[in-house]
């Protein structure tokens, strides 16, 4: 009852400033209209745009976004399948395409793992304790967002390539680091070190500690805390940070180009045969490939909304019951 | 504030998970990053100066400075209609629209080049209308601004949308009814409370078009002093052995990286002292 009252007075007094300010700018062909709709539309032309404006900016939003990022991806998928069907399939089973496929899926699979279990350590550490140098910490673990693929792929090689830093020691013992799956493994860690963590650290902050103090005061043991208090309560940050590390890793260009060395049929994951079958002039090849890592890039922009809402759902409940002091 | 601290350590797990993170980030990060400057120090001073001021990279430097700067200005001012428009106006596909702003963060980078040069080469849907007006996209500087637009847009959407939502409406109610109009509001009122944001989109879309490889190396050409983006020039000097040409380039645009990182910190902290606390 007294939101309905607020809002009505709101209501009222927004009319009666619309109607003076009116009465100064507003040509004399709107007063033939009733007096009700007239101090409607003065409302909306001082709180709002003239309808030319916002259809001219609706416009340019919508133009821009279709050519610069609709387009792009639509071309992917018609180039793909350019030349039917078959010729589609027929590049996917390709022994090359297959053997990308799988190294794709195996990096991912290892260095999302191990940046899974970081992530969760991490922001358990950073979360849930107090200590100096906090943010310092968070920056440093933020680094790999703001360094160049290529500068990630880099520092691999001055460590382990010929004429790195450890590279003469790994030859006499015929380790393979670079240009070779560890090498790769490491270059896509580095890239997609950040996902986790930063998913999950204002998340586990938001929450404070108490419920898990609770646990705790009850005799619960410290991996039981975690994973019988706080893994279902971050379990959707959690899965999002995952998501989008993934396709990171997935989808990683530049860092891995650096550090694989392109043998054929054993270091070329998708996005480097994308480059090849491309730069060979074999397209319907190259845009098979890439329209595999499209449909990737769109299931996961698709389950991040979700995820998001999600999110925003168990945000609400919480953030009217929490007394956190840590945040400001 | 002691007990607060005293409350938190009370549970487990501080020593070991602390001590699990600085070893991975040591190993992943820091270790990898302090032997990228160590080696610069193999170089005298005058060749990491000779290496800089070669024609060759200081053309590469210039144009991925140079055009990052002109594409996130580009960026500036789309994102900041794309984000009026999002979130302003009720239009058809607004939701989509709104999902399509993350393509570019989620195509992986060689995706989106093939697809852009695919796109604005001579024959390809746009860049034949643009052919037919003499301009030359694909291969040119043209191109790699075009491919730095296409990845930094997302940048500035998604860091003005959230403030542009949160704005209070009786800012511009106050405004409106001490008698200014529309474009006052506009533009002394709620574009002014959106500064900090849009720098600090301004500098992640620009740091970001300066690093990038993937989206912009298919369709930039690739010709040395006029279409060889610098970090380019990094891999081909790693396959000339030339190790530590590489690694001066890198160390200058890592430190321009981390002077970026600075000041978008340093906007965030203003940003935050201008709203006032609810």
């Amino acid at each position: 009852m007294s939101t309905e009252t607020s809002f009505v007075t709101r209501a009222a007094s927004l009319r009666a400033y619309a109607s003076t300010a009116d009465l100064a700018i507003s040509p004399p062909a709107i007063h033939e209209v009733s007096d009700r709709a007239r101090r409607i539309a003065a409302s909306r032309n001082l709180l709002n745009e003239p309808r030319p404006i916002r259809f001219i900016i609706v416009a340019l939003a919508i133009s821009f976004l279709t050519i610069f990022v609709v387009l792009p991806l639509v071309v992917v998928f018609a180039s793909a399948f350019s030349k039917g069907i078959s010729a589609y399939l027929a590049a996917l089973t390709e022994p090359e395409a297959l053997s990308a496929i799988r190294l794709t899926l195996l990096v991912a699979a290892i260095s999302v793992t191990l940046n899974l279990v970081f992530g969760v350590v991490a922001a358990w550490a950073i979360a849930k304790f107090e200590f100096r140098g906090k943010t310092f910490l968070i920056t440093l673990i933020d680094l790999p967002f703001s360094v160049s693929p290529v500068i990630s792929g880099l520092v691999f090689v001055l460590l382990f390539g010929a004429q790195g830093y450890w590279g003469t020691w790994l030859q006499a013992h015929d380790i393979h680091i670079l240009f070779a799956v560890p090498g790769i493994v490491l270059a896509t860690i580095f890239v997609t070190f950040p996902f986790v963590a930063r998913s999950l650290i204002p998340l586990m902050q938001e929450q404070g500690t108490q419920e898990e103090e609770a646990a705790i005061s009850l005799g619960a043991s410290g991996l039981q805390t975690f994973f019988r208090v706080t893994l279902p309560n971050i379990k959707w940050g959690l899965l999002y940070g995952v998501l989008l590390c993934n396709a990171r890793a997935m989808g990683e260009f530049g860092a891995v180009s650096v550090v694989s060395g392109h043998i054929r049929g054993e270091t070329n994951t998708m996005p480097l045969l994308v480059e090849i079958l491309y730069n060979e002039y074999q397209f319907v090849a190259s845009f098979a490939i890439a329209s595999l890592l499209a449909m990737l890039a769109l299931i996961t922009l698709i389950v991040k909304t979700v995820l998001e809402r999600r999110l925003d759902e168990g945000q609400t409940p919480r953030d009217i019951s929490r007394d956190d002091p840590s945040d400001h | 504030m002691s007990t607060a601290v005293a409350r938190r350590s009370s549970l487990p797990g501080f020593g070991l998970t602390m001590g699990l993170t600085l070893t991975w980030l040591s190993v992943i990060i820091l270790i990898p990053l302090a032997g990228l400057f160590l080696k610069t120090f193999e170089l005298s001073p005058g060749q990491f100066w000779d290496i800089l001021t070669s024609r060759r990279t200081l053309n590469a430097l210039k144009l991925s400075f140079g055009l990052s700067f002109a594409a996130a200005c580009v960026n500036l001012v789309m994102g900041t209609i794309i984000v009026w428009a999002l979130v302003r106006y009720r239009f058809p596909g607004r939701r989509l629209f709104d999902a399509i702003v993350d393509i570019p963060f989620a195509l992986p980078t060689a995706v989106a080049g093939v697809a852009l040069t695919q796109l604005f080469a001579q024959k390809g849907w746009l860049g034949a209308p643009l052919a037919e007006l003499g301009i030359k996209v694909a291969f040119t500087p043209i191109g790699i601004f075009i491919a730095m637009v296409f990845i930094g847009i997302p940048f500035v959407v998604r860091t003005v949308q959230p403030v542009l939502i949160d704005l209070d409406p009786e800012i511009e109610e106050a405004a409106a009814s001490l008698g200014a109009n529309r474009w006052h509001t506009v533009f002394r009122v709620i574009l002014p409370s959106l500064i900090p944001a849009l720098l600090t989109g301004f500098a992640l879309a620009f740091a970001r078009a300066v690093g990038e490889y993937g989206s912009v190396i298919f369709i930039a050409g690739n010709l040395p002093n006029v279409s060889e983006i610098a970090p380019l020039l990094i891999v081909i000097r790693l396959s000339e052995f030339r190790y530590a040409d590489a690694t001066a380039i890198a160390v200058i645009m890592l430190l321009a990286s981390f002077l970026i990182i600075l000041v978008v910190n340093r906007l965030q902290r203003w940003a935050q002292a201008r709203i006032p606390v609810h």
